[in-house]
């Protein structure tokens, strides 16, 4: 069968750039995580909402819950800024519109990942 | 010869865009080449089935717990900023709004994540029959509104977090 490649990818023999399906694929690697950090996540609130400061520092400062509440917060950012992206690409059809939002999405997630992440971290280190 | 070229270019014109249909071209030479073409389905065209409900409100509870992530981010950040913030976060959370909004959250967050389950069944090729996706649907939404009933009633009156 005849290649479809074009001559000059041939002669640069780099391939496909294997990157098309990142959207898709990441958001699937992070429903899969959500699926158990999701449940942790709830019996961890669950276990802390009754209870008063000093006990809610302690239970999130402790490694595993720390750890737990890390990597679900890590899925639950990146998965939200992959959701919101899909909601604003189907729905936003002014460009400049578009392009705020993405901006401001990808921003804004970030910017939860890392207020969530140092809080954790605080808890757990104490400072 | 003239009316031989005309039909191929009419012919290329039409074809392009890969369409398959038939056209009329009798009446092409004192109408312009305005063409009728399928309009891909809106909302408002779908026959509101229990499936397509349940599509929807994937996405309707995807956006609303992204919003609702930002209760975690406030009880994340006053828990680390000390007593007195955290003061605030108890205080809404007992309010009967914060607890509307908590329940509301919490039912959002087990609905689209069993309706996640969905689609990662969806994604191995299976569960596509008519009465699969019937089936599925249903299940998300009996389990969504039990399994929040059930994290209410254990984290709510045997953990004492209602209290």
């Amino acid at each position: 069968m005849k290649s479809i490649r074009t001559p000059r990818a041939l002669a640069a023999g780099l391939g496909a750039a294997r990157s098309g399906t990142d959207h898709w694929w990441e958001q699937r690697l992070t429903s899969i995580a959500l699926v158990p950090l999701v449940f942790a996540g709830i019996v961890i609130v669950m276990s802390i909402v009754g209870r008063n400061h000093a006990a809610a520092v302690q239970i999130l400062g402790s490694p595993i819950v720390a750890i737990i509440m890390l990597l679900f917060i890590f899925a639950t950012t990146l998965h939200m800024k992959l959701g919101a992206q899909s909601v604003i690409e189907d729905y936003i059809h002014s460009k400049p519109m578009k392009t705020a939002l993405l901006v401001g999405n990808s921003f804004l997630c970030v910017v939860l990942w890392l207020a969530c992440t140092f809080a954790i971290l605080k808890l757990s280190f104490g400072v | 010869m003239e009316s031989l070229k005309f039909g191929i270019a009419q012919e290329r014109r039409f074809c392009f865009k890969g369409s398959t249909r038939q056209w009329d071209y009798s009446s092409m030479a004192d109408t312009p080449a305005r063409v009728e073409r399928p309009l891909s389905p809106h909302l408002q065209i779908y026959r509101l089935t229990f499936t397509f409900l349940m599509s929807g409100f994937h996405r309707v509870t995807g956006i609303v717990t992204y919003f609702g992530f930002f209760l975690v981010v406030w009880w994340l950040l006053a828990a680390a900023a000390g007593p007195n913030d955290y003061a605030w976060v108890q205080w809404f959370m007992s309010t009967w709004i914060g607890r509307l909004i908590l329940l509301g959250f919490s039912w959002g967050l087990i609905h689209h994540s069993l309706g996640g389950i969905r689609h990662l069944i969806w994604d191995t090729g299976h569960g596509f029959e008519p009465h699969e996706r019937e089936w599925l649907a249903r299940a998300t939404l009996i389990g969504s509104i039990s399994l929040t009933l059930l994290a209410w009633i254990i984290g709510g009156f045997v953990m004492g977090g209602l209290r």
